[in-house]
């Protein structure tokens, strides 16, 4: 009704004419949206797997409790290394809005070496667990335990190898707009993997051993 | 709309990335110390702290490497997320207030199966 | 030796698991379908339409193409799902005293879990995505949907979920467990055979493609309508379907979720629903909830956008109270992720969470009474046209009235303790599904149908098809709520009180009904198709619409909008109408659009397999598909040309066409 207001009475403009740049280029396409979205839906997966750990957080059916199979130190070191790989990525972004290829792709592999270490650690973690007799089928405890953390483990497995393909393809394209947007969702993936990391340190280690 | 690289994207970048590690830094490594190194506070006041920290990081994490304010997405991405954070604590919340109470009535009493 | 190798190879699939091998009932079904199929892949072949199908079709990623084809597919999950429902009401009508019916229990319970699973999953969900699909990026102006590849593998990933289950006729059996499988019952432990992993896989597959797809949705709305159409001039039909994606995107991870933990119990031996070690069976109920009661909500908020549409086109009047209803459906999106529990009141909760959850589900009734009021003063003094959509809009108001004061009497606690799992709440849920969400796809598929094919439906045929389903629904589910008052429980093959009879009886006849009503519904389409040059819609505006899917040709060109509209107002075709719009001739411009590609297709191909793979224990080939998922996905990242330009050229060709056709028709 403004807009009748506003143009008494030119002729309105029906349509467009002139098209301005494509729809699904840069950061005006929906796709950094998407994939918030996609993020949040994800989050939501998280939620319910601890809403499950936090159902049966103390169902230990007589088996190992939390403070006799968590080893503090390893999930500190493990912690660090994550962080650490977020820093790296955010190493990275500064380089790839300036269009500089080679920082891009550096940072972009120590954060891949970082995320390694840290899916090396996690499962060392569980083949130890699961050597100890304290396997995801021993307590629904356990099974919470294994479910929510090799989930987001799956995560941070997919995440690598999705910088591995990034690395590829900055190393056939360089920077270009597919590139630069593929390169944002990945820091977008890979710092919330980090944000679901900080729910899972805290809420199942350290929590689970002052409990 | 030929401006170089679209929208000028410096926000949170260099300064506000290196504020956002050295914050979430510390709020690792406190919650670890206080638990680790035998905390001073009560179990249930570290409990609460380490879960305050908890919180702080996740914001800290979400204003300063995703980038999230208001204006980002024309406001959108913003809407979703305190959306998402909404559905989270029903979904957690919830379901651990209703499993409660419903273990609370329905479980066995403890000489249940035992009588005989 | 050979016996390992064989399991090596095949799992647990033998001859032994071809069930129609020895169950008449099962050969004959098989038969029938098989000769179907052959007939259709004969049609197919001889015509030399492979091809043609492949390249318009199947990697289609144009978003209209895509919607009719989910609907398609839900239509033909309908006969099946209807098919259930037959044999069921067949068996309760004569399964009394000595008589036990001609459905053993063992296949009577695979018969209702099948028709309650296939009805939400695989006939309302494609059927809702499927208008949508259609309808909302063209009353948003826009040329496609935010992420066309994925609307596509969206598309796919519903098939291969329904062909799964599809197979589970055929191949093994499907699940006894009823339409959600509650745990413990669908644990290893009590349903050790192929029916819960049916179950789980399909669901799980066709689960990620709606998650993938209502992504898809809310991004399109969100960042894709033409400019001038602020959130307060989106047509109420794209609104409702905003509200219903969000919801899907909130409620489809926790059913994911526990899908997987249940998947997990049945696969890796954890204890998440299991009766021992510290297992919470409950749990299960508590998260398939947390997304089920909602879900009711993603299905019907799309259906009163329908209504809403449809009321004002054939009023000829601007909705009554607008912004009244979009806050409805706003906050019927919020309200409807605080009810779950009201599935399990007698579970055990106890007052204090009964209460809440209670009154949180009868608050709900009122920003859903609210809308009827809408609709009703919309048509108060209206100049209305009593057309077929328009007399679904009103068999609607009437029958969906009684099912929401049903379900505000279910919502209280006490009462719930009497009806909870009776033949009362079944109607409930029939009589609110049917009511609100089926009616309201037929009312969308009647009204949109010209736009998608350029001619109308027969309208005669189209009547039957009314008052089969209208007569039919009332006939079928009267006697059901009246027997459910008096204490009868539902998932019951067999009745020892003959007293009961009659009801059955009756509400067998009632199903026969609606069947009258489904045959008609497809008898329009072939009598419209036959009759497709009188009932030809050369204007593409055959019912004097209000909105911007008016404004284009039926059917609309592969670009949709030779020109991005420019919007000004509400009912922005109206507006447009009203004042004087020129459809531009000339000057046409090359437009951009996404390229088609069988990514989709060979992604959920590869998902079929895996989830066959996976249910009946063939460990190298699910491996082996896994792999070839992952690789294929990764794969097709490398693929950077992925859109082309429709030329100038072309584009007048089309739109000189119209005119053309407009010219002659006026």
């Amino acid at each position: 009704m403004t807009d009748h207001a506003l143009e008494p009475q030119a002729e309105p403009t029906w349509y467009l004419t002139e098209e301005e740049g494509h729809h699904d280029h840069g950061a005006a396409g929906p796709t950094i949206l998407g994939f918030w979205i996609y993020l949040m839906s994800d989050a939501l997966i998280f939620a319910s797997l601890f809403a499950m750990f936090g159902v049966v957080a103390s169902a230990y059916a007589g088996g190992p409790v939390p403070r006799e199979i968590f080893d503090l130190k390893l999930v500190a070191l493990n912690t660090g290394l994550l962080l650490a790989s977020s820093i790296t990525f955010g190493e990275a972004m500064p380089h790839m809005e300036a269009g500089r290829v080679g920082p891009v792709r550096f940072w972009l592999a120590l954060t891949g070496l970082l995320g390694a270490g840290f899916v090396g650690i996690e499962l060392y973690e569980f083949a130890h667990l699961i050597a100890e007799n304290a396997g995801p089928d021993r307590s629904a405890f356990l099974s919470a335990f294994f479910t929510l953390v090799g989930t987001h483990g799956a995560h941070v497995t997919i995440g690598l190898v999705w910088i591995v393909t990034m690395l590829i393809q900055l190393g056939q394209h360089g920077l270009n707009a597919a590139t630069r947007r593929r390169l944002i969702c990945l820091s977008m993936f890979w710092h919330f993997l980090d944000i679901i990391w900080i729910g899972v340190f805290t809420f199942v280690y350290l929590y689970g051993v002052i409990r | 709309m030929s401006t170089p690289h679209e929208t000028p994207d410096t926000r949170g970048h260099g300064n506000g990335h290196r504020i956002g590690s050295l914050l979430a830094i510390v709020l690792t490594v406190i919650p670890f110390w206080l638990v680790m190194n035998g905390s001073p506070l009560s179990p249930g006041w570290t409990v609460a702290t380490i879960f305050a920290f908890a919180i702080v990081q996740i914001i800290v994490h979400v204003v300063f490497f995703l980038h999230l304010d208001t204006r980002s997405e024309g406001g959108w991405t913003l809407l979703a997320f305190l959306f998402t954070a909404v559905i989270v604590i029903l979904t957690i919340g919830g379901s651990v207030w209703v499993m409660y109470h419903l273990n609370a009535n329905m479980m066995p009493m403890p000489d249940m199966g035992n009588g005989h | 030796m050979t016996d390992t190798l064989t399991k090596t190879v095949f799992g647990r699939l033998s001859l032994e698991s071809l069930p129609f091998l020895h169950e008449p009932i099962l050969l004959g079904t098989f038969i029938v379908v098989a000769l179907l199929g052959l007939g259709l892949v004969g049609v197919v072949t001889k015509y030399k339409l492979w091809g043609y199908l492949w390249k318009e079709w199947f990697t289609s990623v144009d978003h209209k193409k895509i919607g009719i084809m989910y609907i398609i597919l839900g239509i033909v999950m309908l006969l099946r799902g209807f098919s259930d429902a037959l044999m069921m009401r067949a068996q309760q009508a004569i399964a009394f005293g000595d008589n036990p019916g001609y459905l053993p229990p063992h296949h009577y319970d695979q018969i209702f879990t099948a028709h309650g699973t296939i009805m939400i999953f695989f006939v309302a969900i494609p059927l809702v995505v499927g208008i949508v699909n259609f309808v909302m990026p063209l009353q948003i102006g826009a040329r496609d949907v935010a992420f066309p590849f994925l609307n596509n593998l969206s598309f796919w990933l519903t098939v291969a979920g329904a062909l799964l289950v599809m197979l589970s006729l055929f191949v093994g059996e499907f699940a006894r467990t009823g339409w959600l499988s509650y745990a413990p019952l669908a644990g290893l432990q009590y349903s050790p055979d192929t029916g819960v992993d049916y179950y789980l896989w399909s669901l799980q597959i066709a689960g990620v493609g709606t998650t993938l797809s209502a992504i898809n949705m809310v991004a399109t709305v969100i960042k894709m309508r033409a400019p001038g159409m602020t959130m307060m001039k989106m047509p109420v039909f794209t609104w409702t379907a905003l509200c219903s994606n969000v919801l899907a995107i909130a409620i489809f991870p926790a059913l994911t979720a526990a899908f997987f933990l249940l998947l997990l119990d049945r696969y890796a031996g954890t204890h998440f629903f299991t009766n021992e070690l510290g297992g919470a069976p409950m749990m299960y109920w508590n998260m398939v909830w947390i997304w089920g009661h909602p879900e009711v909500y993603v299905l019907v908020l799309p259906a009163f956008g329908i209504y809403s549409e449809i009321t004002s086109t054939f009023t000829g009047k601007r909705l009554f109270g607008y912004s009244s209803m979009v806050y409805a459906t706003v906050v019927i999106t919020i309200l409807s992720y605080l009810v779950w529990l009201h599935h399990f009141f007698t579970m055990g909760a106890g007052p204090t969470v009964n209460s809440f959850f209670g009154i949180a589900t009868m608050v709900i009734s009122i920003p859903t009474g609210a809308k009827i009021f809408n609709w009703l003063f919309t048509m108060y003094r209206g100049n209305i046209r009593f057309e077929l959509p328009m007399m679904w809009v009103v068999a609607f108001m009437l029958t969906f009235t009684v099912g929401g004061m049903t379900g505000v009497l279910l919502a209280i606690p006490p009462a719930d303790f009497v009806l909870h799992n009776s033949l009362f709440l079944v109607a409930h849920f029939h009589n609110v599904i049917i009511g609100g969400v089926v009616f309201a796809l037929f009312a969308g598929m009647v009204y949109w149908f010209p736009k998608a094919f350029g001619f109308k439906l027969d309208d005669f045929w189209g009547k039957v098809a009314f008052w089969g389903w209208v007569i039919g629904y009332w006939v079928a589910w009267t006697p059901i709520y009246v027997v459910g008052l008096m204490g009868t429980t539902r998932r019951v093959n067999h009745f020892d009180d003959p007293s009961f009879q009659p009801y059955f009886v009756i509400a067998a006849i009632g199903a026969v009904i609606i069947l009258v009503g489904i045959l008609g519904f497809v008898m329009s389409i072939l009598v419209g198709f036959l009759k497709r040059d009188q009932l030809k819609d050369t204007t593409g505006d055959p019912w004097e619409g209000r909105t911007l899917e008016w404004s284009t040709s039926s059917p609309p060109p592969a670009y949709n909008f030779a020109f991005t509209p420019v919007i000004h107002d509400l009912d922005a075709w109206y507006d447009m109408k009203s004042r004087g719009y020129a459809r531009p001739t000339s000057g046409f411009r090359p437009i951009h659009m996404p390229k088609n590609t069988g990514a989709g297709v060979i992604l959920s191909g590869l998902a079929l397999v895996f989830g066959f793979a996976m249910i009946w224990y063939i460990w190298w080939l699910a491996a082996l598909s896994f792999a070839g998922l992952f690789a294929v996905a990764v794969g097709h990242t490398f693929n950077f040309k992925r859109d082309y330009y429709i030329p100038a050229e072309e584009v007048a060709a089309t739109e000189d066409k119209r005119t053309t056709l407009l010219a002659q028709g006026a």
